[in-house]
C-alpha cells in the first residue's frame, strides 16, 4: 500500500500527484517528461517535494506537516535507474552484495536462482549484455530486501525479443517475492503484462487510476 | 654530506605536508563537488587563495598568524609548541601552497563520478559516508592520486612562503629550493649545480611514478 499526496517543482515543471496504490505491480504509464521518474525520485527520496506525504505499507517516509523526511538510506525502497548504473569497479558479486543487511535481506541462491545469474558472479559489469545487466541490477535492488521496488522503465533500454525474456523475471519477482512494484512505463503492451494498475501521467498531473483487467 | 640531507629533509617534509592534507582535502573536494552547503564559495576561495597570490605574501600571512604574538602562535606557545623557523612552519608552508591542487584536482574528479551511482548505493541503504569510501572514492580515485602528486611536486619546489614563515636554517630549515637560492646567491656554484641536478632528479622520478600509478588505476 502506498499512499501518496505530494507537489514538486522542478524548475517551471510542477508535478502534482495524489493517489492511493493498493496493488502488487503498479504502472506510472505516459508520454516522456510527464513527471513519471519525478514521481519515483520522491518515493525513493532523491527528490524532495515541495509538501506532501508519502508512506509505504503504512511507514511515513515523508510529510511535510510533521517535518519527517527520512533519507534515501533509511527509506528501504530497492531503486533501478534507467541505466541500471551497476557500480563498475566491482564484480558482479559486489554488485548484488552491496546493499545486503544482515537478517533483513533477501537470500542470495534464491535471488540468483529465480533471475537466473548464477553463471554471472565472477563476471566483471562490463562484460554484461543489456539483459544481464538488467537482471544484475533488479537482483541487486532485491538483496537490500526492500519494502517496495522502483523501476525506471525497465524495458526501455534492450530491444524487443529481449523484452521477452526480462519480463518473466519481473513477473517472479512480483509473484514470489511479494515486493511490491511501482515502475514506469510508456509501452502499451509491457503494462498489460505485468501492472494490475496503471497510473496514467500526463503533463505533471494524475489524469487516472485503471485498474487492469484479467491479471 | 650536505647535499643528502637537504634532499632527505625536503622529501621528508613534502610527504608530511601531502600526507596532512590528504584527508581534509579529498573530503572537502568531495564536499564541494557534490554538496551545497552555507560558506562554500568562501571555502573555495580561501583555499585557492594561495594559488593566485604571491607564496611570499602567503608566507607573510602565515608568520603574522603563528608568530609569538599571532593570534594562533599566542595559543600555540601557551601549549608550548613552537612553529616558526622550525621543521613544522616548513612543512606548514608546504601543505597550505598544495592544497589548492590536491583540492582542485580531486574536486574534478569526483565531478566526474555519474551522481547516479552514488544515488543508487543510497538506495540500498549506504550511509554518506559509506558512500564516500566504496563509492565516490574508488571512481575518483586516479584524479585524487593525481592531486596528491601535484601538491607534493609543489610542496617539493615551495620556496616563498617557506623562507618567510622558516627561514634558511642549515641543518633546521633549509629546504632544495632555498638552499639552491642561497649557494647560489653566494657564489658557491658548484654545490648550487648539484642541488640542481637533484632536483631534476626528483621531479622525473616523481613525474614518472605517478603516470605509471594513474595508469594502472585507469586499467
Amino acid at each position: 500500500m502506498i499512499d501518496l499526496d505530494i507537489e514538486v517543482a522542478q524548475g517551471s515543471f510542477l508535478l502534482i500527484a495524489k493517489v492511493r496504490l493498493d496493488a502488487r505491480a503498479a504502472a506510472l504509464f505516459g508520454p516522456s517528461g510527464a513527471g513519471k521518474t519525478t514521481i519515483l525520485d520522491a518515493i525513493a527520496g532523491l527528490r524532495t517535494p515541495r509538501r506532501g506525504s508519502i508512506a509505504v505499507n503504512g511507514r511515513v517516509l515523508y510529510a511535510s506537516d510533521g517535518g519527517v523526511n527520512l533519507p534515501p538510506h533509511h527509506r528501504h525502497v530497492g531503486y533501478v535507474p534507467q541505466d541500471v548504473a551497476l557500480f563498475p569497479h566491482m564484480g558482479v558479486r559486489a554488485n548484488l552484495l552491496y546493499g545486503r543487511h544482515p537478517g533483513v535481506s533477501a537470500d542470495l541462491d534464491r535471488v540468483v536462482r529465480m533471475l537466473e545469474i548464477d553463471g554471472l558472479l565472477d563476471r566483471r559489469v562490463t562484460d554484461l549484455s543489456g539483459g544481464e545487466r538488467q537482471r544484475v541490477a533488479l537482483g541487486r535492488a532485491l538483496m537490500s530486501g526492500p519494502s517496495l521496488l522502483l523501476l525506471d522503465e525497465p524495458l526501455a533500454a534492450v530491444d524487443v525479443p529481449l523484452r521477452r525474456r526480462i519480463l518473466p523475471y519481473l513477473q517472479r519477482v512480483r509473484d514470489e517475492l511479494t515486493v511490491p512494484i511501482v515502475y514506469v512505463s510508456h509501452d502499451r503492451e509491457e503494462v498489460d503484462e505485468l501492472a494490475d494498475v496503471v497510473v496514467n501521467v500526463d503533463a505533471g498531473r494524475v489524469v487516472s487510476v485503471d485498474q487492469v483487467r484479467g491479471s | 654530506m650536505e647535499i643528502w640531507r637537504i634532499t632527505w629533509f625536503t622529501v621528508a617534509c613534502a610527504a608530511a605536508a601531502t600526507a596532512l592534507i590528504l584527508p581534509p582535502g579529498v573530503v572537502l573536494a568531495w564536499l564541494l563537488a557534490r554538496r551545497k552547503f552555507p560558506g562554500r564559495v568562501l571555502i573555495e576561495t580561501f583555499v585557492s587563495l594561495p594559488l593566485v597570490m604571491p607564496p611570499v605574501a602567503t608566507g607573510l600571512i602565515l608568520l603574522m598568524l603563528l608568530s609569538r604574538r599571532g593570534t594562533l602562535g599566542g595559543v600555540l606557545e601557551r601549549l608550548g609548541i613552537e612553529v616558526v623557523f622550525t621543521w613544522k612552519a616548513v612543512v606548514l608552508a608546504m601543505a597550505i601552497m598544495g592544497l589548492p591542487l590536491l583540492v582542485r584536482t580531486a574536486r574534478a574528479g569526483f565531478e566526474q563520478v555519474n551522481a547516479r551511482y552514488e544515488r543508487v548505493a543510497a538506495t540500498l541503504g549506504a550511509s554518506p559516508a559509506r558512500i564516500f569510501l566504496t563509492i565516490s572514492l574508488p571512481l575518483a580515485w586516479p584524479s585524487v592520486l593525481a592531486g596528491a602528486v601535484l601538491a607534493f611536486a609543489r610542496a617539493l619546489g615551495e620556496f616563498g612562503a617557506t623562507i618567510m614563515v622558516a627561514g634558511s636554517i642549515p641543518g633546521a630549515t633549509r629546504t632544495l629550493s632555498v638552499a639552491i637560492y642561497g649557494y647560489a646567491e653566494t657564489g658557491q656554484d658548484a654545490m648550487a649545480l648539484e642541488l640542481l641536478l637533484v632536483s631534476v632528479a626528483i621531479a622525473l622520478a616523481a613525474l614518472w611514478t605517478a603516470n605509471r600509478l594513474v595508469e594502472r588505476s585507469a586499467a
